[in-house]
């Protein structure tokens, strides 16, 4: 039973910053990896990211991507409903299908769509964006406690890992639940900084949850998405961490830290 | 009038209740607008509008059943005097929306929701109505003068560090293209906002616009071979609460067949998709959530 554990989510097709993520985490001791999926998108050649995946031994569950890849899906299903959301969604999606190969679709669907552990006697429960639907956005100002209690309770768990949102945080609920969002490490988590952040968790009589930012070689990641023609707003995302695209889905709280 | 049709119908389970919805204001608005499916007005006290008291009681039973988040409409939410001290208790609980016309948003107001919202974990969001490009279709609609009141409103919120969402119904010609969209982010822009964020919003052919306009055509019903689903639609995942019991939903609170009990654990049951509005709702995807 592993007591020190990384997890992270979005890679984005961010080859670059996976491999700077797992040297980091293996640097302060996690013991095991874990993607919570979304391996491609946005980012360029979103077949370096598998090699990546099986040197550090990320053990990975589907996220909506890998779901629409594996089922050849015409599109991402990301959940977004305003249409300047779905547009850049939509290049991103046909870029990424384009760009990968058909075996690895493949594989993306044999991957399990939710993975158990047990976490130092801890009940943990990761998905991609919440046990209930694969695209659904867990943000931190709109997921009340309550709500989250009762998902905890509905899906027997104690620790419950998510992604999907790009944003990372943690909700305590009482003595020995939690709810995490992991985070992403695909893209900066909108705050005006290049690195990307990925989730460490430490177990023990209490719980540590420490979100870890990790510079990578961001500019390199930039040239070769302008090689792919990949849209401006994404490559100056990964250069200022500020979001361009994806904005309107953000609640309140969350767009009032945006810059744009 | 809309009338229950014979033919079968879907019906719809509530696969979780995640959104509690207070008509707060009751049916009692400072507007009278023409396209109002509910036709608030300063005379229509259909529905009471809700106490602090009362809302509190079901904040209690919601959070028991892990509610997700809350939204408060009217009438108009901001002439209910305990609308602030409702807020506040509301967003101990989780994130909490206010739907207004803007009008009674002078800056006292804004500063006392900031405030609200700097407390809270939780998202205190405010949804704006806009019903055009300006004053021209907007007054038609709402009455002489209220649409630089509104935006007003709107800058207020704004000035005070809150950043509303715009809902625009269709009656905005070409709102729904993505160049009416884009062209409606510039006007926002105009007005000082530099984030501007905006929803659209389908019409419902009852209450006030059926005199407006017209009410639904009687082919404009669900019937046993529409293939419906309840992750899409809203009363798959959340009830309206007003003075008068639990409704599935906010467009159907004058409809006794759409009251589904008194209390929130009372009306967990399923619905039957028999109005006109749920066809709306069906065919064009409508949510009233933001």
């Amino acid at each position: 039973m592993p007591e020190s554990i990384a997890v992270f989510g979005g890679v984005y097709s961010n080859y670059l910053a996976l491999e700077a993520v797992c040297r980091d985490a293996k640097g302060r001791g996690a013991e095991a990896l874990f993607c919570l999926g979304d391996l491609g998108a946005f980012g360029p050649h979103p077949d370096r990211v598998l090699p990546v995946l099986e040197r550090f031994q990320v053990a990975s569950i589907q996220g909506n991507y890998e779901e629409s890849l594996s089922q050849r899906h015409g599109d991402c299903n990301c959940g977004y409903t305003d249409p300047r959301d779905n547009h850049y969604a939509r290049i991103s999606y046909e870029y990424t299908s384009l760009k990968t190969s058909e075996t690895t679709k493949d594989w993306m669907g044999t991957l399990p769509t939710q993975r158990r552990l047990d976490f130092g006697g801890r009940r943990v429960l990761m998905a991609h964006g919440s046990p209930r639907r694969i695209n659904e956005f867990l943000w931190y100002s709109t997921s009340s406690a309550s709500f989250l209690s009762r998902m905890l309770g509905t899906h027997q768990s104690d620790l419950l890992l998510v992604t999907h949102t790009g944003l990372h945080w943690h909700r305590k609920l009482g003595e020995d639940r939690d709810v995490v969002n992991v985070g992403v490490i695909g893209r900066p988590p909108n705050n005006g900084r290049p690195e990307v952040t990925y989730t460490l968790l430490t177990s023990g009589r209490d719980l540590r949850v420490e979100f870890v930012p990790v510079a990578y070689d961001h500019t390199r990641l930039a040239r070769e998405m302008a090689e792919e023609k990949l849209p401006e707003e994404f490559i100056q995302t990964i250069l200022t961490g500020w979001w361009t695209t994806c904005l309107e889905i953000l609640p309140a709280k969350e767009r009032a830290l945006s810059r744009y | 009038m809309m009338e229950r049709q014979v033919r079968a119908c879907p019906t719809v389970p509530l696969i979780s209740l995640d959104t509690v919805w207070f008509q707060v204001a009751g049916t009692l608005c400072n507007l009278r607008c023409t396209h109002c499916f509910i036709a608030c007005s300063p005379r229509n006290h259909t529905h009471a509008m809700l106490s602090l008291e009362e809302v509190r009681r079901t904040l209690k039973e919601a959070a028991a059943l892990g509610v997700k988040e809350y939204y408060f409409t009217g009438g108009e939410p901001f002439m209910n005097r305990e609308i602030f001290p409702i807020l506040e208790a509301t967003l101990r609980l989780g994130p909490a929306t206010v739907l207004t016309n803007g009008l009674l948003l002078d800056p006292k107001r804004c500063a006392k929701l900031r405030a609200l919202d700097s407390g809270s974990d939780y998202s205190l969001d405010l949804r704006v109505s806009l019903d055009g490009w300006g004053p021209e279709d907007h007054d038609r609609i709402r009455g002489a003068g209220t649409f630089q009141r509104a935006v007003k409103g709107i800058q207020n919120l704004w000035e005070a560090g809150l950043n509303p969402v715009m809902t625009v119904t269709e009656l905005a010609v070409g709102i729904a293209s993505p160049e009416g969209r884009k062209r409606f982010l510039r006007t926002l822009r105009s007005f000082g906002l530099d984030k501007p964020r905006l929803k659209v919003l389908s019409l419902f052919r009852m209450g006030a616009e059926e005199n407006r306009d017209r009410g639904y055509y009687s082919w404009e019903r669900l019937t046993e071979s529409d293939v419906i689903d309840p992750e899409k639609l809203q009363c798959g995942s959340g009830r309206m609460v007003t003075s008068q019991g639990v409704f599935v939903c906010p467009l159907l609170i004058d409809h006794p067949e759409a009251r589904l009990g008194s209390t929130l654990s009372e009306s967990l049951r399923p619905f039957e998709l028999a109005f006109p509005s749920c066809y709306t709702c069906h065919v064009q995807g409508v949510t009233c959530r933001t």
